[in-house]
């Protein structure tokens, strides 16, 4: 790239051209340098039949007890899973899911009943779970505000341009933006069905369900911890198809505002289109009887969100929890199919490297 | 570039000494700048120039894309870091670049000359030195500018110079002043001095020079014999005067250096090509993701606007397919991320600095290390398959030493030649006892004839007075007895100094006298007459007159000429004097004859009226003077001859041999004669006994060219058909191959043919004539080449050629040598490397893939033209065999990996568009796409591109054949890169779908699910940098500390960032700018999390390692075997890595006389007279001395400018036949050197000239006459050196040997081979 001409080598200062001046005192002989020659010290791995084959069997081996393990594991949960969309017209939330608008003002309530054959140990996790819901999608994903939620004054009142079209509504919105805007509302309660059909409320633990980071770090109420709310969020507008502003969702003021729990656990979007966020947890009693005995239950539903425009569905899981989390057979077959691949294939390998390997035997070296 | 340029100039006027004349004209003045930028235009100009490049404008579109908001998929940082990145290394790199070049210019520009103002000698800078002024130059200092030459301290108006840096050559040039300006002596005069200049206008012809002096109401006619050009030494002048023409950026030399032709490698032509694939890819992923977005946004996006509306300018769901496919093709840029270019520069650059660093490559004689000069082309080194070589300089040292000779029928030096005298030979004579003048660099070993001289032997004596006086040398004698001698070829030189040496010193000269010293005692020649050299005569005679008065003709020439002219009585003389000369060229020597004649004073008084007469002819000057020399060069009487040796520079038979064992085919062109090139060719093992027929093309037509060719054709697919009969000879030869990696240093050169004969059915044929796998050679002289070179027969030539194990080009010209590389590499599809060293190699070395320049004798034209440049040509094997094994080998290795971490990466955006509504919503977090590149995963596969090795240095030297990969381009080609794509793409699936299994349903231990959007990021990348990682591990080869230190340091790194990026701390300062608060603490917390990094670990890397490991095992490279090997040694023997290395010590230093010792000697020498038209014409046209236009003009056209232009035109006009057509003088036609020298030959002579000094013409002579003679002198040869095939069955033995050794894959370290042990410490 440089131009042919150096005005340095007009000089002679080239190789093969010294000139007169040039004394051999300055030797350009490189530095004997394990760097500059190419010598340092290497370890130079090769994959020979020693370490390859071994290498295959471990895997092999760890990995289908690991599998094994999980996969009882996860047999080991109890979960069950309702559907209350409501799309099928026999079922009770049919007509809450046809007639449902954002703008009518009674409530829709409807009730599911279901059984529990299997007792519900220790700590029982409520889910909600909605599929065919985007809020992966790109533009979803954006709109919001997070030094809004952060519980900063100036962002508070102009929220920042990302959470078009729920930017403003005459007043900025509080929260802004589309994920906020969205947020499930239903309200789920579960009721317990004796034999002798009393109706028993589970309490339901609305508190712990967010991320430690998010419920006291990342979201904050404007104004610190003590103020009131309802003044902090004077100025702004609740979002569009919220029915109450974000001061009124809890009367817990420890959960209310930003750092209401619900909203921070849907503003954790959901990587993939069929999603569950944690609802509510149901906290095992003391005594010996499980958290939920098996039996008959209610869940009645306050059907406030609506996703039949979309073709979605909305659910509602009870899961218990193990040391790797809740039910997933599939990491469980996954590495025993796994662990089995591999460990058949040390065998294959082992096979050929004996039958046709040409490593062993014969460590000339061919032309 | 910014300076408004005048006009162009039609002519130019310069006024000497009146600078407000000159001044109107505006001429550049003399500094030079060779720098582009200055402070303030560094930044814009740079950043314009590097927008230029491809790469950089597709970035920076990218970014300008992404500043729409509609389209946005990344933020803008994500692409604006690296190329910022990218940008400001290499504004780095041309800053110091520049940097570098301001220096030099300024120190160029602050040099002091000597100008005179008003009369008075001032001290200026060069850089102030205007056009018009005179200025003084002293002996040896560079000359400032363009100048004309007014006078000089030398008698005449002489100067001497030396143009080494500017067109290569070493040997002195005159320049002659006008004598009406020469007679300006001093200062004052040259002050008052106010002749007016009109001439041509700047231009880089640099042996041209048309204008004219207007001086005193007369016109003096100037040409390049007045001019002195910039770039200049001055040489044996005292000091001279001269009027700046040309300045600064006028002058030839910078208008000569005009921007070299950038080479690019074909790798980096496939990376090219792969790249545009690459966007085609990606255009076609876009499509479908931007058509999966219609369908989506048509079919689910519609309905699903009551929680996330369209926006506003997006009205259907066609536009939003349409912003979605830009925003695609941001997110997928990285499949071909910004830092693959910066990365591949970088490793070329530290492979160029390897190649520097090199201790084996460092010639201590010459104190010179090797220097990679271009750094782009270093994988390519190892892909070479046709290496053309010049011999004079390059194979060959270019040092002629006087070796032996015949005196009156008896032959001395013989001393070398009896066996088991090496001991002795080690002793030279020591001359400066008894002669104080002798050379102490000088060697002769025969004792005999030192006695011969001292006892006083009349003809011995007689002898070397013919060497001392018949020549044209220059002496300098710079303190008593130390004489320097300037001789015209180094032949002469040599045989002035072994005159002198043996007791006849060569001292001075006059133009009418010489002085020497006989054996002590001065004596002084009247010098009569120079009958001097030229390509026609082949001879050249002094008649002088000795201080007894007598007159004698002394002569030395080509014996062959010689021989007619020799008077009756001396052919008794001269049949024995044949036999010696025979014995000489079988050696490979160069020999002339040498004779003298009695003249009696009215022969002498006759000739000179006759030669007078001649010399005074206005036309046919040139024809009327050879007559006249013809017709007292009769009845000579022959003294005897001398044999000089041309030295083969050190280990190049080992060299050639290795690299034909590693399949590259060495092709010789020279300027040389035919047989010269065909004794070196024997000389340096590339023609061995072994070689079954060497065809020769020689004719003078197409015809007979063609005829030649398809004979030589006939005669190889007939020896095929006799071979296949006899399968069984070929199997056995098979087997012997098979051994035959393990050779050693002196035996290497026996088992070429074998080799070859193994290598060439694995070969794939591309016609037939391709697999033959004879023994054939073909040696083609200049004017068949110029007939082969056309367009309807060079395809039948390079067939022949490619054919044949060696091929040896004669007496081409600089421009032919060219047009057979260039043809080489048009039709042959493979990489070409030319070497050598003088200026008549720049245009094949410019025309090769690669050009090396050796860095020797000629000066430094070649190595400025060449990309790589090194003292020696054996450092051609480690060049090739391990640097450019090695960097081919990295830059593979490299490529490999780069792409497939790329589409690892990338892909999973691919397959994540299916789940989030195809809306360009990516997988990582931003900081992450931004980082994967240029911190998380450049370092690893920078330092395995660097300093991976998969065998070491001594192996790939001892096993040529590992030099295969490269030339059959194995490594890295289409199909490597599909499998790397598939292979990325593979991963890539399995980092998106085994986490989606795990995540989609899993929960934390706490029951919060991981499958938020944030946690599924964190696990992707933590699984993709930990594959890429351990994959990277896989690939590394060569662990230095280095290696463990990136990778290690890469993976902690990403550890680091990612948990900084998601502290709260940073939160808390920019809340907006990072999301993913406590991600990676609640995510890497998790045991599934870290299961599912395992599993898809697991899944990415096992089918890999199966696959290497079933490859390895099943179809081992030589490499993985040499490898192993070398491991089981390793184990074996712990201590001895580097035994073994003594046995290699044979070859190397003592490679010429071995080589010699080796040869059949059955071959009849060329007269190799290599010699050209010397100083003779000025040494005696005495005091009124015209320097004859036809002389000088010979010395005009020795430059290398006139064929470049040759070149140039050539390509400009593609139909033009080659100049060395037949023999019709049509100079108008010719290139242009020609014009001005075409007198003294046919013009491919003249053009010979221009770059080869050791050039001869032969008339067309077959080489089928030597041949008659060739079963005679073998006989002879076999009884005179009875152990010469005993010596080859040994060293087969030994080699069969060594090979067993190997096989039985024990021995501790086969011996390495020559080289290293010569030059290793």
């Amino acid at each position: 790239m440089a131009s042919g001409y150096n005005a340095k080598e007009e000089d002679g200062h080239r190789a093969g051209a010294a000139g007169p001046g040039e004394s051999a005192s300055r030797s350009r002989k490189p530095d004997n340098t394990a760097f500059k020659q190419q010598r340092l010290p290497a370890w130079q791995p090769i994959l020979t039949a020693g370490t390859v084959l071994p290498a295959f069997f471990i895997i092999g081996l760890i990995f289908i007890p690991i599998g094994i393990g999980l996969y009882v594991t996860s047999n080991n949960i109890r979960e069950f899973e309702i559907d209350y969309t409501g799309t099928d017209p026999s079922s009770p939330c049919y007509n809450c899911s046809q007639t449902y608008s954002w703008n009518s003002t009674t409530l829709c309530t409807c009730t599911l009943t279901f059984s529990l054959n299997q007792p519900f140990e220790g700590n029982v996790f409520m889910y909600y779970g909605l599929s065919n819901f985007y809020q992966n999608h790109r533009r979803y994903v954006k709109s919001r505000d997070d030094s809004q939620l952060n519980g900063d004054l100036s962002s508070l009142k102009s929220p920042s341009k990302e959470c078009e079209p729920y930017h403003t509504n005459e007043k900025p919105i509080a929260p802004c933006g589309a994920i906020a805007n969205s947020m499930f509302n239903d309200t789920l309660e579960l009721f317990y069905i004796d034999p002798n059909e009393t109706r028993t409320p589970i309490p339901l633990m609305k508190k712990g369900i967010a991320w430690w980071t998010d419920k006291h770090v990342k979201f904050r109420n404007p104004g610190g911890s003590n103020a009131n709310l309802t003044a902090v969020f004077q100025g702004t507008t609740k979002p569009v198809n919220w029915r109450k502003p974000v001061y009124e969702l809890d009367s817990d003021p420890e959960n209310n505002g930003f750092i209401n729990e619900d909203l921070i656990v849907w503003m954790r979007t959901a990587a993939l289109p069929t999603f569950r966020k944690l609802y509510r947890i149901i906290q095992k009693k003391n005594n010996m009887t499980p958290t939920l005995p098996r039996g008959n239950y209610t869940l009645e539903v306050t059907y406030n969100y609506p996703v039949h425009s979309f073709e979605g569905r909305k659910r509602m899981i009870l899961s218990t929890i193990s040391w790797m989390g809740g039910k997933n057979p599939f990491l469980g077959i996954a590495y025993m199919t796994v662990g089995s691949i591999c460990f058949v294939l040390g065998v294959v390998l082992l096979f050929i490297h004996h039958k046709y390997g040409n490593r062993n035997n014969s460590s000339d070296i061919p032309s | 570039m910014f300076r408004k340029r005048p006009p162009p100039e039609e002519e130019r006027r310069v006024r000497a000494n009146d600078r407000e004349y000159n001044e109107k004209f505006q001429y550049a003045n003399n500094c030079i700048m060779t720098s582009k930028y200055n402070i303030i235009t560094f930044l814009p100009v740079n950043l314009f120039e590097q927008f230029q490049e491809v790469a950089n404008t597709y970035f920076l579109f990218l970014l300008i894309l992404q500043l729409i908001p509609q389209i946005s998929s990344l933020s803008w940082f994500t692409t604006i870091v690296p190329l910022v990145l990218v940008l400001s290394i290499t504004a780095v790199k041309d800053a110091t670049d520049d940097y570098f070049r301001h220096k030099s210019d300024n120190q160029v520009n602050n040099r002091q000359s000597q100008v005179l103002i008003n009369g008075i000698l001032q001290k200026e800078k060069w850089m102030n030195v205007r056009v018009g002024d005179i200025i003084k130059l002293e002996n040896n200092q560079f000359v400032a500018a363009d100048l004309l030459l007014l006078s000089s301290s030398e008698p005449h108006g002489l100067c001497y110079i030396e143009t080494a840096e500017l067109d290569g050559e070493t040997n002195m040039k005159v320049r002659q002043s006008l004598s009406v300006t020469s007679e300006l002596g001093d200062p004052n005069h040259l002050a008052q001095f106010d002749g007016e200049v009109v001439c041509e206008p700047p231009n880089n012809k640099l042996d041209r020079f048309c204008g004219t002096l207007y001086w005193r109401e007369c016109k003096y006619g100037l040409s390049n014999q007045n001019m002195l050009l910039r770039g200049c030494v001055l040489r044996n002048t005292e000091s001279c005067y001269g009027l700046v023409i040309f300045a600064g950026p006028d002058t030839k030399l910078m208008q000569n250096s005009g921007r070299t032709k950038f080479k690019r490698t074909s790798i980096d032509r496939l990376m090219n090509t792969l790249v545009l694939w690459i966007f085609g890819f990606l255009v076609c992923m876009g499509v479908i993701l931007a058509i999966g977005n219609a369908v989506w946004e048509r079919e689910v996006g519609f309905l699903f606007q009551s929680y996330l509306p369209w926006d506003p300018p997006v009205d259907n769901f066609l536009f939003s397919a349409f912003l979605s496919f830009w925003s695609y093709v941001i997110i997928l840029n990285t499949v071909v991320p910004i830092s693959l270019y910066v990365s591949v520069e970088v490793i070329r650059l530290c492979h160029s600095y390897f190649i520097n660093w090199d201790r084996r490559m460092f010639c201590n004689r010459s104190s010179t290390p090797a220097e990679a000069r271009s750094t782009t082309l270093n994988e390519e080194l190892g892909q070479v398959e046709y290496i053309f070589s010049d011999k004079t300089g390059t194979l060959t040292q270019n040092i002629m030493t006087f070796n032996k000779c015949s005196i009156n029928g008896r032959a001395y030096g013989e001393v070398m030649n009896i066996p088991g005298a090496q001991h002795k030979r080690a002793q030279p004579l020591d001359f400066s006892t008894w002669n104080p003048l002798a050379d102490r660099d000088f060697c002769f070993y025969d004792a005999s004839l030192l006695e011969a001289v001292k006892v006083g032997e009349p003809a011995v004596h007689e002898f070397f007075r013919v060497l001392s006086l018949c020549h044209t040398v220059m002496s300098e004698e710079k303190s008593e007895g130390e004489l320097v001698y300037k001789a015209q070829s180094p032949d002469e030189g040599a045989l002035v100094t072994a005159a002198r040496n043996f007791g006849f010193v060569f001292r001075s000269r006059t133009p009418s006298t010489i002085t020497t010293q006989e054996l002590g005692k001065a004596v002084t020649y009247t010098l009569l007459a120079i009958l001097d050299f030229n390509n026609i005569r082949k001879r050249m005679s002094v008649i002088v007159r000795t201080p007894e008065g007598r007159i004698r003709l002394y002569c030395k020439g080509a014996d062959t000429v010689l021989f007619e002219r020799l008077h009756s009585c001396s052919h008794d003389v001269m049949n024995i004097t044949s036999d010696h000369l025979n014995e000489y060229a079988g050696d490979g020597l160069r020999t002339l004859a040498l004779a003298y004649r009695d003249l009696s004073e009215e022969q002498w008084a006759e000739w000179a009226e006759r030669y007078r007469g001649a010399d005074k002819a206005i036309d046919c000057r040139e024809d009327r003077l050879a007559a006249a020399y013809e017709e007292i060069e009769q009845d000579l009487m022959l003294l005897g001859a001398t044999a000089i040796e041309d030295k083969l520079q050190e280990g190049v038979a080992e060299t050639i041999a290795i690299l034909s064992l590693a399949n590259i085919k060495i092709w010789v062109l020279t300027g040389d004669k035919q047989e010269t090139a065909v004794n070196i060719g024997y000389s340096c093992k590339m023609l061995t006994d072994d070689t079954t027929e060497v065809f020769i093309v020689n004719g003078h037509t197409v015809q007979s060219v063609r005829e030649d060719l398809r004979r030589a054709r006939e005669r190889m697919m007939e020896s095929a058909r006799t071979r296949d009969g006899g399968k069984e000879v070929e199997t056995q030869w098979g087997g012997a191959c098979s051994l035959g990696n393990g050779f050693s240093s002196g035996d290497a050169a026996n088992c070429v043919p074998d080799q070859e004969k193994c290598a060439q059915p694995q070969a794939p044929p591309t016609s037939v004539l391709e697999s033959i796998s004879g023994e054939f050679a073909l040696v083609i002289s200049g004017h068949s080449l110029a007939h082969a070179l056309e367009a309807d027969m060079e395809q039948e030539f390079l067939e022949t050629a490619c054919a044949c194990r060696a091929v040896i080009c004669c007496r081409v010209t600089p421009l032919q040598k060219a047009m057979v590389v260039e043809l080489v590499k048009r039709h042959k599809n493979a990489v070409t490397l030319a070497i050598g060293d003088g200026a008549n190699d720049v245009s094949m070395i410019k025309t090769a893939h690669i050009g090396v320049g050796i860095s020797g004798q000629e000066g430094i034209q070649a190595v400025l033209a060449s990309d790589y440049s090194f003292s020696q040509f054996r450092f051609l094997q480690r060049l090739l065999l391990v640097h450019g094994r090695w960097s081919y080998l990295r830059m593979c290795r490299f490529l490999c990996y780069f792409f497939y971490k790329n589409f690892a990466f990338t892909m999973v955006h691919f397959w994540f568009g299916f789940f989030c509504g195809f809306s360009a919503q990516t997988v990582y977090d931003q900081y992450f796409i931004t980082l994967y590149n240029i911190v998380y995963t450049s370092l690893p596969v920078l330092a395995m591109g660097i300093f991976d090795q998969d065998v070491p240095e001594q192996r790939s030297l001892e096993y040529p054949k590992l030099y295969e990969p490269g030339q059959l381009n194995l490594l890295f080609n289409k199909r490597e890169f599909f499998i790397c794509i598939a292979q990325g793409i593979y991963t890539s699936v399995v980092l998106f779908f085994i986490p989606y299994g795990v995540l989609s349903q899993a929960t934390q231990s706490n029951g919060v699910p991981l499958a938020d959007y944030q946690t599924f990021a964190v696990t992707t990348a933590t699984a993709l940098v930990i594959v890429v990682s351990v994959q990277i591990s896989l690939d590394t080869g060569y662990w230095t500390a280095i290696n463990h230190f990136f990778v290690w340091g890469s993976v902690g790194a990403y550890f680091t960032i990612l948990f900084t990026m998601h502290s709260s701390v940073l939160f808390n300062i920019f809340p907006k700018q990072f999301h993913f608060l406590g991600s990676s603490q609640n995510t890497l917390a998790q045991p599934v999390v870290w299961l599912t990094i395992a599993l898809a670990t697991v899944i990415c890397i096992a089918p890999v390692l199966a696959f290497r490991f079933l490859k390895l095992d099943l179809k081992p490279q030589l490499s993985d075997t040499v490898r192993y090997t070398q491991l089981v040694q390793q184990k074996k023997w712990k201590p001895g890595g580097r035994a073994g290395r003594r046995v290699g010590g044979i070859g190397g230093s003592q490679g010429g006389a071995l080589g010699r010792l080796g040869r059949g000697g059955s071959r009849r020498s060329g007269y190799a007279f290599a010699h050209q038209e010397g100083f003779g014409e000025l040494i005696t046209s005495g005091k009124n001395m015209r320097l004859s236009s036809l002389a000088l003009a010979t010395f005009a056209s020795r430059h290398s400018a006139s064929w470049i232009d040759t070149l140039r035109k050539k390509k400009h006009n593609p139909h033009s036949t080659p100049p060395t057509g037949d023999s019709s003088p049509a100079p108008s036609l010719g290139p242009p050197l020609s014009t001005s020298s075409s007198l003294t030959g046919p013009p491919e002579i003249t053009q010979e000239e221009a770059g080869q000094t050791n050039s001869d013409h032969t008339p067309s002579k077959s080489l089928s006459e030597p041949s008659d003679v060739q079963p005679n002198v073998a006989n002879v040869a076999q009884m005179e050196t009875g152990g010469c095939s005993l010596t080859a069955q040994e060293t087969a033995l030994g080699w069969k040997a060594a090979g067993a050794r190997i096989s039985g894959a024990s021995s501790p370290g086969p011996p390495t081979i020559a080289e290293e042990a010569a030059n290793g410490e």
